[in-house]
């Protein structure tokens, strides 16, 4: 590999390897960081961009391998420290203070202080205004960070990371929330840091904003760093090759069975938005029998939120919903449940599992009754409906009373649809149900829904993974904003139609608009 | 540079299973310990009329531990239990002592077994008010049960003007008598108080192992978000375990009033604390989500051990506090060096086999 003159390593990453309890994330990963360029990472999800960059970011300590900082060995034992290395990060998932303004969140533990160690906000607002009019974003620091659209929010994460004057700037997706003309304010942001020769290190899923800016590129795969060259040499063709490698992705092929009767049909479901607005707006839509609905959208586009309404997860949603042609008059999830009504959050961690309890108490902890007479749980009958499932989904473990936390990723997903499926759902809601987890539990997932489909389940599967929608649903929903803003058959969707209709909603901002006055 | 540290960590995780082992059983090492200790330093420690009562002192901390358990491990904390205590106490003593008044010239008498009931749901009762509080108004459990324990011991104050209610023995012609038994009787040469621990704690060992009651107890402890998508009625949970933590608040009432035959309005102040204790010793997690009966009894048998075994020793009851004090801190501090312990032996190997 030949670098330019000026396009020095400062930061090395040797041998790297991060464990969680339950998933492998980065496996002996050598990175490889150069100045005054955009170092561009690249996986699919779950492959351990985010995680690698947490490490360098101080986030997380590395469980094995070291890393070098302009040739010295350094090891951060917190953010902070990597922050005085004059290492800076935007997160994926935002790290602000909702409760806190703008500029108050930029200033974060450097605040400016007077002679007496009072906080100069006055001070704070003037320069955080210098960083958003470089964004031009139209955030005014006094606002409260809470307040703002997801895409400003991520906005003022950008902001926070430019004021640290970083001489590596990481950017873990930072356009995933962005309007296409955010996405090129961003643009002209990072070629102005480029040019002052700061080292960026850039991780989307995007290829074509990769190709465009990036300099230099690395793909990871499974936790392992698969190809390393610079962008001039390489093309979507071989990214692609390097990111999914032989075993392209299996999407378990359509059987051809035909959807039967209409099984659910939500009506009008609205649920308001604490600052104001409505998360899901006015969405009805309808499920057959046997049938796989796909709604795509990007983050934040209310599809989370949609399976909350329907799960009965708030109190204040307002609409109607109905299974098999009867109104669901139950309004909390534990009746719901009953009703056949079953949900796979996208969050495994914080809402799907409790990582304390084995993986048997978690696979029938919605489906307890099934066993009990009186009050007593029959063990037998339990561990009956434990084993079939563990072997119906292929669950990996050795033994089912083991935690469910010392499971990979991968496994962890089928417990949840395990415990799902336990309970008899006619319609199962699956959020994100491919995230984070490996190639093979993947199409383990896949080959499930395809066969549940065919047992004539009704699925409605959320996703932001354009592949995935497109090869597995029969009919693809759009949502953007909260709403429902496109409906395709499989065979009229293109990629480029579901594009344009997730990002409905989303223009540029204009300056004047201010929720606040 | 990279293979000394990993290496060095391979070594430590086969002699960290070993260690392992220990650690989990350092309940029971701690009680055996304790049991030897006093057996060789405390004469007449090991006499049987000194066991009887010690395991009769270690009863009373022993329900309440276990009432506290179940809280703890949904995630709360019950400061009220040692207030309820002494309420109740007042309650089964006034009852004995005036019956209830009509206000038209009768008043009803109770007999023994009547008062024990009433008692124990004036208990469940201030133990529904907690879950209330916590539930519906969203109250935290620490303040909620806080504010409980005043009032509680107000009221407890309040229905004898501050005085005890001396002399339970009740009267014959009244059918009030009998009153003694819980606290001095015996059945098969063991404590009335001894046999009813045995039959709450199987029923609760039962209940946490065998029920979905129980699962759900430890659900909501673990991850009360994925517990309610779950179809867990969460609310539920937490009325049930601040119930039973009142209810076994009242048993206790009801055993000291009888053992003394007087009611004392003060009686449990600080209980709760012991009660915490022994469940923290006995290895449940005040994060929630973790906590056995088992260990839990055990953890109070350990402080009632330390503490009766320190007295006929003759050490005195300020440095009994400060001996106390360690040993919950290092119960706590084995308990978190395990969890590490487990945590890094089992990341490790995953990441040789990865």
């Amino acid at each position: 590999m030949t670098a330019a003159i000026d396009h020095d390593v400062i930061l090395k990453l040797e041998d790297v390897s991060k464990v969680y309890s339950g998933t492998v994330a980065v496996k002996r990963a050598n990175f490889e960081v150069r100045k005054g360029a955009v170092n561009v990472l690249v996986g699919e999800n779950g492959a351990g961009k985010s995680t690698l960059m947490k490490i360098i970011a101080g986030v997380e300590q590395p469980t094995l391998g070291r890393i070098l900082l302009e040739g010295e060995e350094v090891s951060f034992s917190s953010s902070g420290d990597a922050v005085n290395r004059g290492i800076g990060m935007v997160f994926q998932e935002l790290n602000l203070f909702g409760n806190l303004t703008v500029a108050e969140n930029i200033f974060a533990t450097r605040e400016i202080t007077n002679r007496f160690r009072k906080i100069d906000s006055q001070e704070q607002e003037r320069r955080a205004a210098e960083f958003l009019e470089r964004l031009e974003a139209g955030i005014r620091p006094d606002m409260l960070v809470e307040d703002l659209r997801i895409g400003q929010q991520q906005l003022v994460e950008i902001a926070k990371a430019v004021s640290l004057d970083a001489r590596i700037l990481i950017m873990d997706e930072p356009t995933s929330a962005l309007s296409a003309a955010e996405v090129e304010i961003l643009f002209k942001v990072i070629a102005d840091l480029k040019a002052r020769g700061v080292a960026i290190v850039y991780i989307s899923h995007r290829l074509e904003e990769l190709i465009r800016i990036g300099d230099y590129i690395t793909v990871l795969r499974d936790g392992r760093i698969t190809g390393q060259e610079e962008m001039k040499n390489v093309g979507t063709q071989w990214i692609v090759r390097q990111m999914i490698g032989s075993d392209a992705k299996d999407f378990a092929k359509a059987d051809g069975h035909v959807p039967g009767e209409e099984i659910f049909r939500a009506e009008d479901i609205c649920l308001p938005r604490v600052t104001g607005g409505l998360a899901v707006d006015h969405v009805s839509l309808s499920l057959r029998a046997g049938e796989i609905l796909g709604i795509y959208g990007l983050m934040g586009a209310g599809r989370s939120e949609l399976f909350d309404c329907i799960m009965g997860r708030h109190g204040h949603a307002t609409g109607t919903i109905f299974i098999g042609g009867k109104k669901v008059r139950e309004r909390d999830t534990t009746r719901r449940i009953r009703r056949g009504l079953a949900l796979i959050p996208e969050d495994r961690q914080r809402e799907g599992l409790v990582s304390i309890l084995s993986v048997a108490s978690n696979l029938t902890l919605a489906s307890l009754s099934r066993f009990v007479r009186l009050f007593h749980i029959r063990g037998a009958k339990e561990n009956q409906a434990v084993t079939q499932m563990v072997r119906e989904l292929a669950i990996k473990v050795a033994d089912p009373a083991q935690e469910v936390s010392s499971l990979s990723g991968g496994n962890q997903q089928k417990v949840v649809i395990g415990k799902a499926l336990l309970t008899g759902p006619k319609v199962l809601l699956m959020d994100e149900p491919s995230r984070g987890i490996d190639v093979g539990a993947k199409a383990d997932v896949f080959r499930t829904m395809r066969k549940l489909s065919r047992d004539g389940l009704g699925i409605l599967f959320a996703t932001s993974d354009l592949d995935e929608v497109m090869a597995l649903s029969e009919r693809i929903a759009v949502m953007s904003n909260g709403k429902l803003t496109g409906m395709f058959d499989r065979a009229e969707a293109t990629e480029a139609a579901l594009v344009a209709a997730s990002a409905l909603g989303h223009g540029p901002v204009p300056l004047t608009e201010n929720p606040r006055p | 540079m990279t293979d000394i540290p990993a290496k060095a960590a391979v070594a430590s995780a086969s002699n960290g299973s070993v260690l392992l082992t220990l650690m989990k059983a350092r309940t029971f090492i701690a009680l055996i310990a304790v049991l030897i200790f006093f057996s060789i330093a405390a004469p007449n420690f090991l006499s049987a009329a000194n066991l009887i009562l010690m395991s009769k002192h270690v009863a009373l901390n022993a329900f309440l531990a276990m009432g506290m358990t179940f809280v703890i491990i949904t995630g709360g904390i019950d400061l009220s239990v040692g207030s309820i205590v002494g309420l109740c106490g007042m309650v089964a003593g006034y009852l004995v002592l005036n019956g209830i008044d009509l206000q038209i010239g009768y008043t009803i008498y109770f007999n023994v077994l009547e008062i024990a009931l009433i008692t124990l749901a004036v208990g469940i009762l201030i133990g529904a008010v907690n879950g209330l509080l916590i539930t519906r108004l969203n109250v935290a459990p620490f303040i909620a049960t806080l504010g409980v324990l005043y009032v509680a011991r107000g009221l407890a104050l309040l229905s004898s003007d501050g005085r005890t209610f001396p002399n339970l023995v009740g009267k014959l012609d009244l059918g009030t008598t009998g009153f003694g038994f819980l606290g001095a009787g015996r059945l098969l040469g063991l404590p009335v108080s001894i046999w009813i621990l045995l039959v709450v704690a199987l029923g609760a060992a039962y209940l946490a192992k065998y029920t979905p009651l129980g699962r759900h107890i430890f659900a909501v402890g673990g991850n009360e978000r994925a517990a309610r998508i779950s179809g867990v009625r969460v609310n539920m949970v937490r009325m049930f375990v601040y119930m039973f933590s009142g209810f076994c608040a009242a048993i206790v009432g009801l055993i000291i009033s009888s053992e003394l035959m007087a009611s004392h309005p003060a009686t449990g102040e600080s209980f709760e604390l012991n009660a915490i204790a022994a469940a923290v010793l006995g290895g449940t997690s005040m994060s929630g989500g973790r906590g056995t009966i088992g260990g839990t009894i055990v953890g109070a048998f350990v402080i009632g051990i330390l503490s009766d075994g320190l007295v006929m020793m003759g050490v005195s009851s300020f440095w009994q506090m400060v001996i106390k004090g360690l040993v919950i801190i290092l119960a706590v501090v084995v308990d978190q060096a395990q969890r590490r312990l487990q945590s890094r032996v089992t990341l490790m190997q995953m990441a040789k086999a990865g």
